[in-house]
């Protein structure tokens, strides 16, 4: 479990995230949506102590943020930033190797390894994998960062926008994973996501954030609501159901809007 | 993969030989068991002089790559981050306040001031925005060039202008056994490095994904900016500033073997020590028996080096 206990948090004078408290289950996807600016990104690097904390307390499987080591807590606590460097000329198979460093300090074992070829495995990633990151595309680069993050093999990961760059398949593929490691392991995932739909069809738990605060939490079916998504974004949003499950659509939202913007937009941008 | 290893570890040896063969006096190698005057001249003089050569070129080239990672930047060097001009500022200061001190003494108190100055670096461009990339290597320039100007002008106050000469400008005719020995503590410094090696690949990630795998960023960044400080003071010290290797070499080493440093490192090592015994061997060849410091060769060569690199690399740091 992770526990946010009355967090605030600012920048200067602005006040980013206000009055959060916060349980997230344990062995659960828990999907994390919001607007841009919504302060998505810094409570998740505050959950994984990227940001010193200002007041409040933050404890993961009952280990105190401001209290553990930060090598205990790269074995329990992996993050995925929303932006990565490809500045560092690594091959692909180094990169995902530095994910097992909590694990082995410097000396990897045979385990560690296998762990990393596992990693590369799962994200389709064995045809690139003695490749350097800056000869990839954007996707492929996002995918050997999440390689990374999940040779890290931790009982929690954080993924700020895992889904980035990806295609459809892959999106697809990762959120099936990731759902099917919180099934068959017991392990939980937090991931910041902004295609609704995909937080409909996969995660267990939904959290809003919009302002810095938490406006909802919860089963996605509870979240997923026509009223809130279009408070919460500021947009008209139509939602209807698919198997049991919430289904936003898109097209319906965009042929109001392109109703009332026609004969300014180019004939084009009507049709797609 | 081996083979190319082997290859260049030839190439070193080589150069290490030619340098002992090269200089004003005519000696052979083959006769040093033979003759005593010719023993004599290679222990005292062509020995020290070539193993300072190798060891200063090593550990700058490494203490080059330990400043681009920490600074996330593959257009600075030592020589250009204010580092070598703060060990001079350092050792100007015990010169002239105790000029009787001994020369571990002085090593320290360059040490300390290198540090403080590449430290000053760090913070100065921590606070520069990211994506500009050549702000970094600029703000080096400046920081560097304002300190050479602050040692050179208290150096003129103090009428010691030919210190700093000697100092500013890295040259190895000086070099003799009992005079260079404080290089061999600049490789050792370098070799420490290697240790660090994956927490320096892995700091050049970014903080955050350097504490995400947990690493204590402030300590690997002390790790590095000790060694960096260590090895320009103590070449400063001994044999003067040598300009652009430490730049040129990491830069060369990265595009063919990449930023995993436990593996880019020796090579990046053993590159140093080559050119840099190259470009002394040119200096004691070009006008012999005259010869040219070797941070002259440098000058010019590097700085070649340097615009081909910056010519091919336009996009990104
Ligand atoms: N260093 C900073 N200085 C000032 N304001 C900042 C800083 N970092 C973030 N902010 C502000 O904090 C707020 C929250 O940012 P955050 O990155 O957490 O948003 P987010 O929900 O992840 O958004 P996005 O969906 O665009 O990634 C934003 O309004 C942003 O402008
Ligand atoms: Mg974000």
């Amino acid at each position: 479990m992770i526990e946010i206990h009355d967090l605030h948090y600012r920048v200067g004078a602005a006040p980013i995230l206000s009055d959060i408290s916060l349980s997230l289950p344990e062995g659960s996807l828990t999907a994390l949506i919001g607007p841009n600016g919504a302060g998505k990104s810094t409570l998740l690097r505050l959950m994984a102590r990227l940001e010193p904390l200002q007041s409040g307390r933050i404890t993961v499987e009952g280990l105190d943020l401001a209290t553990t080591p930060t090598d205990a807590m790269a074995r329990t606590l992996a993050i995925m930033g929303q932006q990565n460097s490809v500045a560092s000329r690594l091959r692909v198979r180094e990169l995902v190797g530095f994910g097992r460093w909590p694990h082995h300090q410097g000396r990897p074992r045979a385990a560690d390894r296998e762990a990393v070829e596992a990693a590369i495995d799962a994200f389709g990633l064995q045809p690139f994998a003695g490749r350097f990151l800056d000869e990839l595309s954007g996707g492929q680069v996002q995918r050997a960062f999440l390689a990374m993050t999940f040779a890290q093999d931790t009982a929690w990961m954080l993924l700020d926008e895992p889904l980035n760059n990806l295609d459809v398949a892959h999106a697809r593929a990762l959120m099936a994973r990731l759902a099917q490691l919180v099934q068959d392991t017991g392990r939980s995932v937090v991931a910041v996501v902004h295609e609704v739909n995909y937080a409909a069809a996969w995660a267990d738990h939904v959290v809003a954030m919009k302002h810095g605060r938490i406006v909802a939490q919860g089963a996605a079916e509870a979240v997923l609501t026509e009223d809130l998504l279009s408070d919460l974004y500021d947009t008209p949003v139509e939602v209807s159901r698919h198997d049991g499950r919430p289904l936003v659509l898109h097209h319906h939202s965009h042929s109001r809007i392109a109703d009332l913007s026609r004969g300014r937009l180019p004939d084009r941008a009507r049709l797609s | 993969m081996r083979f190319a290893a082997g290859l260049g570890l030839a190439a070193l040896l080589a150069l290490m030989l030619v340098s002992l063969g090269v200089g004003a006096a005519e000696i052979s190698v083959r006769q040093a068991r033979s003759d005593a005057w010719t023993m004599l001249v290679l222990m005292e003089s062509r020995l020290p002089r070539t193993l300072a050569v190798a060891l200063a070129g090593a550990a700058l080239a490494v203490s080059g790559t330990l400043i681009q990672s920490l600074v996330r930047n593959r257009f600075v060097g030592p020589d250009t981050t204010g580092t070598s001009e703060s060990a001079a500022l350092g050792l100007l200061a015990v010169t002239i306040l105790a000029p009787a001190s001994p020369i571990w003494v002085k090593m320290v108190a360059a040490s300390f001031a290198a540090m403080a100055g590449t430290a000053l670096f760090i913070v100065v461009i921590r606070r520069l925005p990211r994506r500009e990339v050549m702000l970094v290597p600029i703000a080096g320039l400046v920081l560097s060039g304002v300190l050479g100007s602050i040692v050179t002008w208290i150096a003129w106050q103090a009428d010691l202008l030919q210190y700093v000469g000697v100092w500013m400008s890295g040259e190895f005719s000086g070099v003799t056994a009992g005079r260079y020995e404080l290089l061999w503590v600049a490789g050792l410094a370098a070799g420490l490095a290697w240790v660090g090696a994956d927490r320096f690949a892995i700091l050049s990630l970014g903080d955050g994904v350097a504490t995400g795998l947990g690493l204590s960023t402030a300590s690997v960044m002390r790790f590095g900016l000790v060694v960096v400080a260590v090895v320009s003071a103590l070449v400063v010290t001994t044999v003067g500033m040598v300009p652009f290797l430490g730049l040129v070499v990491p830069n060369i080493v990265a595009r063919v073997m990449g930023d995993n440093l436990r593996a880019s490192l020796p090579v990046v090592a053993a590159s140093g020590a080559g050119l840099l015994l190259a470009c002394d061997i040119i200096g004691r060849l070009l006008i012999a028996p005259y010869e040219m410091p070797v941070s002259v060769i440098l000058g010019v060569l590097g700085a070649l080096i340097f615009l081909v690199l910056l010519y091919r690399r336009p996009a990104h740091a």
